[in-house]
Parts: C-alpha cells; structure tokens; sequence
C-alpha cells in the first residue's frame, strides 16, 4: 500500500475495507438486551410515579404527566451528580440515554464539567452543548409538524 | 556525508542520564504499575483543576528525571516538552517554574519521541550541553478537549481508547559512559489514509508508523532482528494488528519484538478497550519500564516509534480525515563498565 493520501484514492478505499475487518463491531443484540432491560426500568419507576401522582396524590391526567417529569429529571441528575449515572449509562447505553433522566444527564454533566470555567461563561455556557442540538432539533421538526397541521386543517376545513 | 532525508546517525551519541514517569491511579493498577516512579493516588492531586493536576504530574516526572541525572536546572541548556491540550498549556505552564529555555513541541502522542529526538540533535550537533524532554497527558483533561463531559453516561465503541494519565521526562547529555544513549533518529512524515473517526486513533495512526519503520529499516540498513524491542506509543489492539498487515504487504515482519505501549499499560484493565493511548502513555512506559530495564543491561537495543494522530475537536466537527505521524529514535545501551 502506498502511503499517499493524494496519489490514489483506492488506498483510502482499501484501507478503509481494511480499517473496518479490524476493528471489533459492538455486540449490538447484547446492548439492545441491556438497553431494553434499563431502559424498561426506568420506564417502570416513571410509570409508578405517574400512578402514584394520579392515586394517592389525586392530580389529574396533564398535572400528573409533567409532575412525573420533573420527578424523572430530578432523580437522573442526582444520579449524574453523584456520579453514578455515567456508570449505568457505560452498560445501558441508550437504555439510559434515550429517557428523560438521560436528557438530563446530558445537562448536567457538562454543567459540573465546566463549572471550573465559572459560573457565567463556564456552567452558563456549555451546559446546553449536548441537549442544545437536541432541543434545537425537536423544536424545529414541532414547527414544521405545526405548519403541516394548519395547512392540513384550513384545507380540511 | 548524510544520504538519506529521514534517518540520522548522530554525530556523537547522546545519552539519556535520567528518566522518570509519574502515573495516576488506574494505570498504577496496570500491568507496568509497579515500574512508575510514582503513581498518584488520585488523579486530582489536590488542585483546582484536572489541568493542575496535569502540570504537577509533568513537574514531578521533571524533578525526579533531574535529580537521577544529578544536574540542576541551571545546568539544561533546552528544555523541549509538549502535550495534548490546546497551546500545549501543561509544557508551558509547567515551564513557568524550570527555568529552563524553552521550545514548546505539539506532536500529540507522538510526543515523547519528538522532543527525544530533537534534543538529541541539538546535542549532537555541539549545541547545549543537557536537554530536558518531557510530556505529559491527563484522562479528565483530554476527554473533555476531545470528547464527553465525564459524568456524560455514554457507551464507547470497542476499538475506542483510553487517555492515559501520566507524565515521562527524560535529561539528555553528551558526557555519559554506561547509560542508555540514542544513536540514530528517524523523522517521520505526515501521513493520511482517510480516517474519519476520531474514536478510531490506532487506525489513523497505524500507517504513519508503517511508513516512518518501513522508510527507517529502507534507509538505515538496520534489520527488525537487530533490537530487542520495536516500540510503538499507542496503536492499540487495532492500531496493531492494522499495523502488522501494513508492514506484511512489504514484507517486514517485526514478530515478537513489536511492543505497543498503548496495548501493554491496560492490559488486563476493564473498560479500556483497545488499550491506552496520549503522550504520557509511550512517555511513561519508555521512561518508567524500558529505560531502566536497559540500564540493568536486560534490553541492548531498543527502537522506540511513537505515534500521534494530529486531530482537533474542530477538524473532527468538520469531517476531516486525521493525519498521523510517527518518530523514531534508536536507544543502545551503554559501554560496560
């Protein structure tokens, strides 16, 4: 194999070929199990606050949902805090990602990350850097799915 | 008169007087643990920043290097260090204190090789009288650089690689007899096959360390049986392997001689995946595990290539390929006394 990057574009390719034969492939099955399995946990425990919110604690429907988020979000950032969530997060992976207590997760790791950078411009700033993609693409696509609901209702009249 | 446009024979050899390594924690568990200098029992060290904490352990692996070679700071004509973090802030804070005239060095992990090779040089060529080479990286310091916030709950592929945390300095001078001294250098060259994925380092770096032992066994007419040990910095379990197949396609074989630092200081450590990798990794090994071995007159000759995959958080974001490169030097052992 020659090693110029310029003179022959089929290097990169067989390099490539080779690069992937190489490198051992996640065990996919077995991360799906994991991630079923954690993320079912956590869906769990935020389905019996939801139950417990609309039971005992006698909220209606919209109050329980958004109570059973902020309980949620509470419990993955002190997770996050104690550091115990990267841990569950290393063997659940998007078992524990994909839930809200991962979202956040995502902002509160940066947040203690950068708090050496101050509060302001260290906290402040990068505590949006991994959900602020996120977040900006979830209220786009609502925007756009608005859009196609007016459009769909003054047509449908 | 020299020939060749990267290997160099030096002039007079240049001897490597004292070394040191200072490592953290996890890689004191390690395999090599118990050939560090010292091993941290944290990795913060009691100061402010995990960026501190990298500066004390550089100036650590420079004091105790010094004091082995028994010659003060006023006495290093050069001190060439390098690291991992943006402006190389851990050379040049820690150069704050040495002392020293400094030349700041970027060859990513490549690092320790680089500055080895330059003060060898300068050495050589009748300038300075001691040069200090040291480097250093840090885990919490180059993940949040390169990757995740530490907390950030994430899964990292399998052929993914580990930060080392530690510091090597090593003191060159030209007046030695029995220790170790470097005899040759190869300056490597940039090279880029197109790989992508900054997860994926031993793969990018793998042919830059192909092409600096291939072109170094072409021009110095030295053979692979020629040294106990060829050392690379951090290929990794992947980096390896893609190696050996590189090298097999021109027919060099390295055999059992081939010792990745990368694959050996994890060995055996959870969670590490294809092995460790950052300046301190080959930086720590060399000066923690094979300089000493050599002193004890176990290894007589040593080729010593480490590897730096010269990426950043921004190529990364903009889909660059990343560009390795690799340096070489040669370490004999000294005369007998």
């Amino acid at each position: 194999m020659d090693f110029r990057q310029d003179t022959d574009k089929r290097n990169q390719a067989a390099y490539a070929a080779m690069v992937k034969q190489a490198s051992p492939n996640s065990p996919i099955l077995l991360n799906c199990l994991k991630a079923f399995l954690v993320g079912g946990i956590i869906c769990c425990i935020g389905q019996f606050i939801g139950q417990l919110a609309r039971g005992p604690l006698e909220m209606d429907a919209k109050l329980a949902g958004s109570f059973t988020s902020v309980v949620m979000v509470f419990i993955g950032a002190t997770l996050t805090g104690v550091g115990i969530y990267d841990r569950i997060g290393t063997w659940a992976g998007a078992g524990s990602a994909v839930p809200i207590t991962g979202f956040a997760n995502s902002m509160v790791s940066p947040a203690i990350e950068f708090n050496r950078e101050g509060l302001i411009l260290g906290t402040g700033a990068k505590i949006f850097t991994i959900a602020g993609p996120v977040i900006t693409c979830g209220v786009t696509a609502s925007l756009v799915a608005g859009i196609i609901e007016l459009i769909r209702m003054r047509l449908g009249g | 008169m020299q020939k060749t446009r990267h290997v160099y024979e030096l002039l007079r050899p240049v001897y490597i007087l004292g070394e040191a390594a200072v490592a953290g924690p996890k890689e004191g568990e390690g395999p090599l643990g118990s050939c560090f200098q010292m091993v941290t029992v944290d990795d913060m060290l009691q100061q402010k920043s995990y960026e501190k904490a990298e500066c004390i352990m550089m100036e650590r692996a420079i004091d105790l290097a010094l004091a082995e070679a028994v010659v003060s700071n006023e006495e290093v004509s050069f001190m060439l260090a390098g690291d991992l973090l943006n402006q190389i802030i851990t050379a040049n804070f820690t150069a704050r204190f040495t002392k020293i005239p400094f030349l700041g060095l970027y060859g990513a992990c490549s690092t320790m090789a680089e500055t080895l090779l330059l003060g060898s040089l300068l050495l050589s060529g009748g300038y300075g009288r001691y040069a200090l080479c040291a480097t250093s990286s840090h885990f919490s310091t180059a993940e949040r650089q390169y990757r995740q916030p530490l907390e950030m709950g994430i899964q990292r592929p399998p052929f993914s690689q580990w930060t080392v945390t530690a510091a090597g300095a090593a003191v060159l001078g030209v007046q030695g007899t029995h220790q170790p001294r470097v005899t040759h250098v190869c300056v490597g060259e940039v090279i880029d096959l197109g790989i992508t994925d900054p997860n994926n380092m031993g793969a990018a770096m793998a042919p830059a360390a192909a092409h600096t032992l291939l072109t170094f066994f072409t021009e110095s007419g030295f053979r692979p049986e020629d040294f106990d040990y060829i050392i690379t910095g951090d290929l990794g379990t992947v980096g390896s392997d893609l190696l050996r197949q590189l090298l097999q396609e021109h027919s060099l074989e390295l055999g059992q001689r081939h010792f990745d630092c990368g694959v050996e200081i994890f060995r055996g450590v959870e969670g590490t995946h294809a092995g460790g990798s950052g300046c301190g990794c080959s930086a720590s090994v060399l000066n923690g595990y094979f300089l000493p071995r050599m002193a004890r007159r176990e290894i007589h000759r040593l080729l010593f290539a480490a590897t730096g995959a010269l990426l950043s958080p921004t190529t990364t974001l903009q889909k660059e390929s990343i560009p390795g490169i690799c340096q070489a030097v040669v370490i004999e052992e000294g005369a007998a006394c």
